[in-house]
């Protein structure tokens, strides 16, 4: 399996590979959009600020290619934030993968978010054998209020959603390469049980 | 619901972990990522290495062992230690850091937070801040709280907060090493007058240290280093009886 793992200068992207490493796959570091056409499967990454991060997609092109792609796509963190419409970040236009928007918390509660906090009505394959309210990895400041396409949900100060996914192309909120074994477990879970 | 954060503290030298540790199915005691591992696999929510080595190699001594850490380690952690520059930051997180810890170098040069922030985002960086009372007034300390100077412990909390830091690691020298507790009034004052999250450390002595550093500090994760290696506390312990007592904790 061809696993490619988008590479445009937005964050760690080593843990990612690593954490596949441990399942036993390799992937590859590429910004090359042959390369990232032709992949079985395409985890789209992201850390830092939206406007920025879509800057630099624009500048490879890859803002075009990503949402062509036929193949699954795993869109993490700031990734699943730009396949959305419109992050609020940045005053940042998406790549509209998804059919929401991405705004900013507003509570009393610490903001960012950081920390481990758990995920509840899980729907699709992507979540296959992790149980309902299972801890995940999160850091955030920008969410996706509830919607149509969320597949799991989470809840600071408010429900929100923390998963999304629309025919190939899927988006967590949390770092699966960081949340220990259930985090592994959805990389597995997009690998082998996520298809076209 | 979010959880408070427990996270064991590591320090490193020369790429090894130093101050006597108690385990005794570690191969090899010094090995961090030995450690490290069986902390991850005891629930710790996270970690933290804190490199003291003064070697002309240690730049890149810690980032082959930063390297081998993210191999191995599947929940996020966190490298502190004579950091003081993008160029250290972007050489550690290129090797697999999720966030970097910068002290010293901040209050030298204040604007290396919001270089930091700016180029990698304010979620990888924690900006640790070493404080002690003189007369009475919390006072920043420099070079592992050796050093004094005339900063505010407030003022400069809020100052990070505002250059773009995501989170503060406040170490009370007051406390530290006491094992009779957290500060937790200070802690609580900081809590209270700045909207990203605490790591209360310096003092964890028991396990009602810490429900007390959540409850009464409101500290939204709790670090600790001699109580988990000598296993004086064993995490799985420690999370039951906070979850027990109705914190919010990762099991």
């Amino acid at each position: 399996m061809k696993i490619a793992i988008i590479d445009y200068g937005a964050g760690n992207v080593k843990s990612i590979e690593f954490a596949l490493q441990r399942l036993g796959y390799e992937s590859v570091l590429t910004s090359d959009s042959e390369q990232i056409k032709t992949a079985d499967r395409v985890i789209f990454p992201g850390v830092g600020e939206a406007s920025s991060a879509m800057k630099m997609l624009e500048s490879t092109g890859l803002d075009k290619v990503i949402p062509e792609l036929k193949t699954p796509v795993l869109g993490i963190c700031l990734g699943m934030q730009l396949m959305c419409k419109y992050c609020v970040e940045g005053d940042t236009q998406g790549l509209s993968i998804f059919d929401a928007e991405v705004i900013k918390f507003d509570t009393q509660l610490k903001v960012p978010q950081v920390g481990w906090n758990t995920i509840f009505d899980l729907k699709s394959n992507l979540f296959k054998g992790i149980e309902n309210h299972s801890y995940m990895y999160l850091v955030h400041s920008y969410y996706v209020p509830e919607h149509q396409h969320s597949i799991a949900t989470s809840e600071y100060d408010l429900n929100y959603c923390v998963a999304l996914n629309r025919d190939n192309f899927y988006g967590v909120q949390f770092h699966p390469e960081k949340s220990g074994k259930v985090g592994e477990r959805v990389l597995k879970n997009f690998l082998v049980n996520c298809r076209q | 619901m979010l959880t408070k954060r427990i996270i064991p503290c590591l320090d490193i030298k020369n790429g090894r972990t130093v101050k006597g540790i108690n385990f005794l199915e570690l191969r090899d005691a010094g090995d961090p990522v030995e450690l490290a591992k069986i902390y991850a696999e005891n629930y710790a929510d996270e970690l933290v290495f804190l490199d003291i080595s003064a070697t002309e190699e240690r730049r890149k001594t810690l980032a082959k062992l930063v390297e081998n850490i993210a191999k191995h380690i599947n929940i996020p952690f966190t490298v502190g230690g004579g950091i003081s520059s993008v160029e250290d930051v972007a050489l550690l997180l290129k090797s697999g850091a999720d966030k970097v810890s910068i002290n010293s170098a901040a209050v030298k040069r204040p604007e290396l937070i919001s270089e930091v922030a700016k180029r990698f985002g304010s979620q990888c960086v924690v900006v640790a801040i070493d404080a002690k009372q003189i007369n009475g007034q919390w006072k920043v300390h420099l070079v592992g709280g050796k050093q004094p100077t005339e900063i505010d412990l407030f003022k400069w909390a809020k100052e990070v907060q505002e250059l773009g830091a995501g989170e503060i690691l406040f170490t009370s020298m007051d406390h530290d090493g006491t094992k009779a507790g957290f500060a937790n009034d200070t802690l609580s004052k900081l809590s209270d007058a700045l909207h990203i999250p605490i790591i209360a450390s310096g003092g964890a002595g028991n396990i009602q240290h810490f429900e007390d550093t959540f409850k009464i500090g409101k500290a939204d994760a709790a670090l600790a280093a001699s109580v988990f290696h000598f296993k004086e506390i064993e995490i799985p312990d420690l999370k039951s009886e906070l979850k027990s007592k109705g914190i919010s904790i990762r099991i």
